[in-house]
């Protein structure tokens, strides 16, 4: 299949390694990957922040970018969860014909990339190999938006070497919330506190999840509070094969 | 008009009294032991439930229907009330509203009055307004009597003295009632509750209600409640004064089917309220012989007319979004400066003052949804709080602070590609100053609020876009090579 890459403005930026465990996955299970590089941003943290006049012009780039794509894979449920429950609302509110139909065709082609590999291309088994402890985080909007349920935990369960322990109070938010990090840094310090308790004690070595965003949340406690665990995203996981380990 | 919303248009941000609250142990304590109690009392009756999900959608719709012929039903309400032996008086807003309550009392020469069940007083500020025309209000719900006499606010809207444990409140009761010595059992707090207030029930003529729901096609009124003190307010007093916003009308007694299963099983864990009191108008020789319904507006018909953010109107106070959530639970209600705490309150406050006051509110919440998968009326919370935002920025804000500054360049920045590349240049040099073994520890302004508590990896040298950039080079060149 061919699979067009939206990366995400974040992802890009700062955690390149999780674009490129994508993208080894994908190829490895066989499939081709682009990566169109007019891509930028879907304009989440403008329109969850409230600056929704700015995010309407990215709805539209999106749209343009990706209107031909076989499937799109996003390796953040956040930016999924952005694209499917409000860019209906946008370009209803844009009043703009053209491209409510032009969403309205785009979007069943969306994928988040756990969905992307159970639901679409029915792989749950992809053949990885990650000897560590490792528990998952399910993020707000994997759970509630894109109800993924367990989707991530079979991709792990099939995994090879790995020791998956549950995370206790696995729906509650870790405090992240895009800019309530920083505009509520108190509570959000709060919830993340209880987060991290509820991490330590699975004695993971590894926490992972399907949003890179709450991963660099709660390692930003973690590495401050120098417990040595690290986090990664789900790709890197699933990417990781006997012959080659990320990290 | 005045809209008040109790003392909310003067309370600190949300982030200013959060920052306070944290810091109390005892709160913090009972407000995560209540809040989990009640929660997993509902998850267990709503699993019970195998049409739950139905009931939800039954009640959202009744909900959106009566808000759409809002005008229709409330006369309906208030003719069937009439007819029925009851007075109707409107209240456009809370001062209003506290005059024709105040009146009616001096004209029953009423010099005390007890209240059970009424949220909307406190919005209104009743009390105040009692106090300062010579009346004297005894609440009688357990929990606002609490609040009552420990001169205390309400945390919650369900169970306001959330914030309490039974050694406070053994100790409020002790000072405000006089007693030498009180056990902290709940069965002494019960008793020496129970005997200082069924001498109110018995002695004050004069009664003051809130309302769960009106009903319009038979001018009756509905209160739920679990202690009984509500049944005694509501028949033992001459005179009956219910005060009710115009949301709480619903067109018919059959559709409390819907709502007489939703809310106690999401309000408190319990399959039905142990008190449920319907009344309509006056009975000779039985109960209240003078009953009157004051609809208060407060704001709710400005609400009505954003049809974004209509739905606010469905709440049926049940407070499930409270209980499930993150923040309220690390805060508890006092943070939010308003009677109407948590994700509700978050999105009803600013609202009802027409963002004019509360703008912090609409940004308490990490937006993580659980409030929207608990409304038993569908309210759609996170969407409203995105929206309510967005109405802080574009009417609130000049344009010229920083946030609105940075948002909008780094806006300007997403629309290409090219410019995208070169801040993220940019940023990989110029975070250096703030990168120190290896590690981003503290970052200027507004972020640091982010490093107080949070190590941040600095940016990688390599983005992922200049990685496949060098990958589809180096294959290109490979396959040059085997051409």
């Amino acid at each position: 299949m061919r699979i067009s890459l939206f990366i995400t403005c974040y992802n890009d930026t700062l955690f390149p390694e999780t674009g490129k465990s994508v993208v080894q996955l994908l190829e490895r299970l066989g499939h081709q990957v682009e990566f169109p590089f007019e891509q930028t941003c879907c304009g989440q943290m403008h329109y969850n922040t409230g600056y929704q006049i700015e995010a309407q012009p990215l709805l539209g780039r999106f749209v343009e970018i990706f209107k031909d794509a076989e499937v799109v894979c996003i390796p953040s449920s956040s930016c999924v969860a952005m694209i499917r429950d409000h860019y209906p609302k946008m370009a209803e509110a844009s009043g703009d014909t053209e491209l409510i139909r032009a969403v309205e065709d785009l979007l069943p082609r969306v994928y988040e990339l756990a969905e992307l590999l159970v639901k679409k291309l029915g792989v749950e088994d992809v053949g990885a190999y990650y000897p560590r402890r490792v528990t998952y985080h399910a993020s707000c909007h994997s759970l509630r938006s894109l109800h993924l349920n367990d989707l991530p935990l079979r991709l792990l369960r099939n995994v090879r070497g790995i020791d998956l322990v549950e995370l206790q109070n696995i729906d509650q938010c870790c405090g992240f919330g895009g800019t309530f990090a920083v505009k509520n840094g108190d509570v959000s310090a709060a919830m993340l506190t209880d987060k991290l308790r509820c991490v330590e004690n699975t004695r993971a070595e590894v926490c992972t999840a399907v949003d890179n965003s709450c991963l660099m949340h709660i390692f930003g406690g973690l590495h401050r509070q120098r417990t040595g665990i690290k986090t990664v995203h789900l790709a890197q996981i699933l990417a990781s094969t006997e012959d080659e380990a990320h990290r | 008009m005045t809209i008040r919303v109790g003392e909310a248009a003067e309370a600190p941000s949300f982030q200013k009294a959060a920052f306070v609250l944290l810091d109390d142990t005892q709160l913090r304590k009972n407000v995560r032991h209540a809040t989990d109690v009640i929660t997993n009392k509902r998850a267990i009756v709503v699993g019970e439930q195998h049409d739950w999900q139905q009931l939800r959608s039954a009640a959202s719709a009744i909900k959106e229907h009566t808000l759409q012929h809002l005008d229709h039903y409330l006369l309906q309400f208030e003719a069937a009330c009439i007819a029925a032996g009851g007075h109707v008086h409107w209240a456009a807003d809370a001062d209003e509203a506290n005059r024709i309550i105040v009146d009616l009392v001096k004209q029953h020469g009423g010099k005390e009055v007890i209240k059970v069940k009424t949220m909307t007083s406190d919005e209104i500020g009743l009390n105040k307004a009692f106090e300062a025309n010579g009346v004297h209000p005894h609440e009688t719900d357990l929990a606002d009597m609490i609040i009552q006499l420990g001169h205390d606010k309400p945390s919650h809207i369900v169970v306001p003295a959330l914030h309490k444990n039974r050694q406070q409140v053994r100790e409020i009761f002790m000072q405000a009632m006089g007693l030498a010595e009180l056990g902290d059992k709940p069965e002494d707090l019960t008793n020496a509750a129970r005997h200082y207030l069924r001498e109110k029930f018995l002695k004050i003529k004069i009664g003051v209600s809130g309302a769960n729901y009106l009903l319009a096609d038979t001018g009756g009124v509905c209160v739920v409640e679990s202690e009984g003190n509500g049944r005694m307010c509501l028949t033992l007093p001459d005179v009956l004064i219910t005060v009710a916003g115009i949301e709480k009308v619903i067109p018919s007694f059959r559709d409390l089917e819907v709502f007489l299963q939703l809310l106690p099983r999401s309000a408190t864990g319990e399959r039905m309220n142990p008190y449920n009191s319907l009344w309509t108008g006056v009975h000779k020789n039985d109960g209240p012989q003078h009953f009157h319904v004051v609809l208060l507006d407060n704001g709710r018909t400005r609400i009505l007319a954003d049809p974004e953010s209509r739905q606010t109107l469905h709440c049926i106070r049940c407070g499930a979004c409270l209980n499930t959530c993150p923040v309220y639970r690390q805060t508890g209600g006092h943070a939010y400066g308003s009677i109407y705490a948590g994700p509700i309150g978050a999105i009803l406050t600013p609202q009802l003052f027409d963002m004019q006051h509360s703008q912090s509110l609409p940004y308490a919440s990490s937006l993580c949804g659980a409030c929207y998968e608990v409304c038993p009326v569908k309210i759609n919370i996170p969407e409203v709080l995105i929206h309510l935002r967005g109405r802080v920025v574009r009417e609130q804000q000049t344009g010229a602070t920083l946030e609105a500054i940075g948002m909008k360049a780094m806006a300007g920045i997403f629309l290409s590609s090219r410019r995208f590349e070169a801040a993220q240049r940019l940023g990989q040099i110029g975070q250096w100053p703030f990168v120190s073994q290896g590690w981003v520890k503290h970052l200027p302004g507004m972020l640091g609020n982010w490093t107080a508590v949070r190590d941040l990896r600095p940016l990688p040298k390599q983005s992922f876009r200049n990685w496949w950039r060098e990958r589809e080079k180096s294959s290109a060149k490979k396959e040059s090579v085997h051409a």
